[in-house]
């Protein structure tokens, strides 16, 4: 960026010490780009009336963001074997300093990451942003959700308390009855033609690596199209219209999920 | 810079009524596979797939039409006036041997190699995911004890561990009532305790008397508990409100059929629990019941009746 000429000249110490800031960054920068790809994600343009509704998105990232760290600490205590799976929740809760905090960080965060997805795709459906060009999104969208979900029902049976044993015993003969494939479905998901050890780790294993690593997956795939598609105006946009005042070109910097709403500005 | 914005672009195919049509008919197999499976529900189908095929058809209109032959360059007089050199001049017929290129050869072999060493892989990977669940399994014959243990007309919350190794995870309940002597044979009825609706412990409707609890040591690793009970309404399922009489049938709620039994036999004059398997319902009382036996099915899944069809084969268990 250029720099505005009435600006004051910096004194030899700032730049020294920007020029100390800025030398790994460059270093980093020629060897690899990353820094420019970081910079052209986070200060890319978005249409000038994008709206509060449009952080839901970046919320339901930092919850599942939030969800891979505390479940990755807790699994450093928990043991996923019938003798101990609840003892060892028992110890993170009440013994393990922290314990209670982050396992209840885990908890109640889980149903914060499916809340915030069911108003991130609420917002999309009502801005109409699903539609062209933008369907594939709404797809990866969709898969994200319904790992989530697996995410809850594989995470339900971990403490191995009589409300996880019954509910997943529910959960999985329920899925029983779904027709044909049904019964093979169930015996695959506990791993035998009953709920004991091999189902607890089972699900643990795919509660934490198998879904996690497919959910990290399509959240690069889901930001990728966001980035190369764009935002979407919100459907009362003038810009959009073409009526707006805000017309030739003129777009306003933001983060992603830290985006302005602009009405004022335009002087609505 | 503006970031190009696609809202404007046509939306291709165009509207149609097909997809709204085809949505009534699905809408109609649902509905006719409640109301009346045999005449609604085929009609359904039947708009499905003619609006479904007429949806394909005019959704795919554009990628069926034939290209239209693309012209020749130049073709016409200048062809005449200007005859083409020689193919030798413009570019040499390829050889024989260079039909297929070593570039193209080398890059057909590297993803084929690839995806040849990938399948090997992933192959056996997913088949210890997938197939243990469906080896070995099995219900182990468990001893429950001498029969004097089973007083005649009495029913018992049996308890015993299925597996002893496993631990309390196996634990596992059934109702067992003695019936007398039938044949000169002891007849027992013996309720599995898993509702068939989505398989929760269900409860004896009526008092059970922990007072009397009895526990029998078979082995180091097995004990057998029996509690006394009187279960004059049945059985009830506390997760959905599923109710069964005291055979097993069932009377309210959710479940689509009668309880599960165990298969008995008497050893030594001790009574041996032998596998589960399903009942459609049960005709009569005690040892004079008439029990509708199927093959064992998960809970929810019908083993009578028109909805059977959709469980046809059950994984080995």
């Amino acid at each position: 960026m250029a720099v505005a000429p009435t600006r004051p000249k910096k004194s030899p110490g700032r730049q020294k010490l920007e020029a100390a800031v800025n030398y790994p960054l460059d270093w980093l920068e020629e060897r690899s780009g990353l820094i420019g790809g970081l910079k052209y994600f986070l200060f890319r343009k978005v249409p000038g009336d994008t709206n509060w509704f449009q952080t839901l998105g970046s919320a339901t990232l930092t919850a599942f963001l939030i969800q891979a760290l505390t479940g990755t600490i807790l699994a450093m205590y928990y043991k996923p074997d019938p003798k101990n799976a609840y003892p060892s929740i028992v110890r993170i809760s009440n013994d393990i300093w922290g314990g209670w905090l982050v396992r209840g960080m885990h908890r109640w965060g889980a149903s914060v990451f499916i809340i915030l997805l069911f108003l991130h795709m609420g917002r999309v459906f009502l801005f109409g942003a699903y539609k062209y060009p933008r369907e594939l999104n709404w797809v990866v969208g969709v898969l994200l959700l319904v790992l989530g979900m697996l995410e809850g029902f594989t995470g339900y049976l971990l403490p191995w308390d009589q409300t996880s044993y019954w509910a997943t015993t529910v959960g999985i003969n329920l899925n029983g009855t779904a027709p044909f494939l049904g019964p093979y479905l169930a015996q695959f998901l506990q791993g035998g033609t009953y709920i004991h050890a091999d189902t607890l780790s089972r699900f643990y294993a795919i509660h934490m690596l198998l879904i996690p690593g497919a959910i990290f997956a399509l959240i690069g795939l889901h930001l990728y199209l966001v980035v190369r598609l764009g935002v979407t105006s919100p459907p009362w946009s003038k810009d959009a219209a073409g009526t707006g005042p805000s017309q030739n070109g003129r777009v306003k910097k933001g983060r992603i999920g830290l985006v302005r709403p602009s009405s004022r500005r335009n002087g609505k | 810079m503006m970031e190009p914005q696609h809202g404007d672009r046509p939306h291709l195919p165009g509207p149609s009524l097909y997809p709204i049509a085809f949505a009534a008919g699905v809408a109609c197999i649902l509905v006719g596979l409640i109301v009346s499976p045999l005449i609604i529900a085929p009609i359904g189908a039947g708009i499905a797939v003619f609006f479904g095929y007429l949806w394909a058809r005019d959704a795919t209109k554009e990628y069926r039409r034939t290209p239209a032959p693309i012209e020749p360059e130049g073709a016409g007089t200048d062809l005449v006036t200007a005859p083409p050199p020689p193919p030798e001049a413009a570019m040499a017929e390829p050889e024989p041997g260079e039909r297929f290129p070593r570039s193209r050869f080398l890059e057909a072999s590297t993803l084929g190699l690839g995806a040849v060493i990938g399948g090997l892989v992933t192959i056996p990977v997913i088949g210890f995911m997938v197939v243990p669940p469906f080896k070995g399994q099995g219900y182990p014959t468990v001893d429950l004890g001498p029969l004097e243990n089973f007083p005649e007309g009495k029913w018992l919350i049996t308890t015993f561990a299925e597996h002893p190794d496993q631990g309390l995870v196996s634990h596992r309940t059934v109702f067992v009532r003695n019936n007398g002597l039938l044949n000169n044979e002891p007849s027992f009825t013996i309720i599995w305790n898993r509702c068939v609706h989505l398989g929760c412990p269900v409860q004896p409707n009526g008092p059970v008397q922990p007072d009397q609890k009895k526990v029998v040591t078979v082995s180091k690793i097995q004990q057998i508990s029996l509690t006394p009970t009187l279960p004059a309404g049945g059985f009830g399922c506390p997760c959905h409100g599923g109710q069964y009489d005291p055979e097993g049938n069932r009377t309210a709620g959710p479940p689509v059929r009668a309880l599960n039994r165990y298969n008995y036999s008497i050893v030594n004059g001790r009574l041996v629990l032998g596998t589960p398997y399903s009942v459609s319902h049960v005709d009569g009382t005690g040892k004079d019941a008439r029990i509708h036996a199927y093959k064992l099915a998960g809970p929810g899944m019908h083993v009578d009746g028109w909805e059977q069809i959709f469980y046809p084969v059950q994984p080995p268990h």
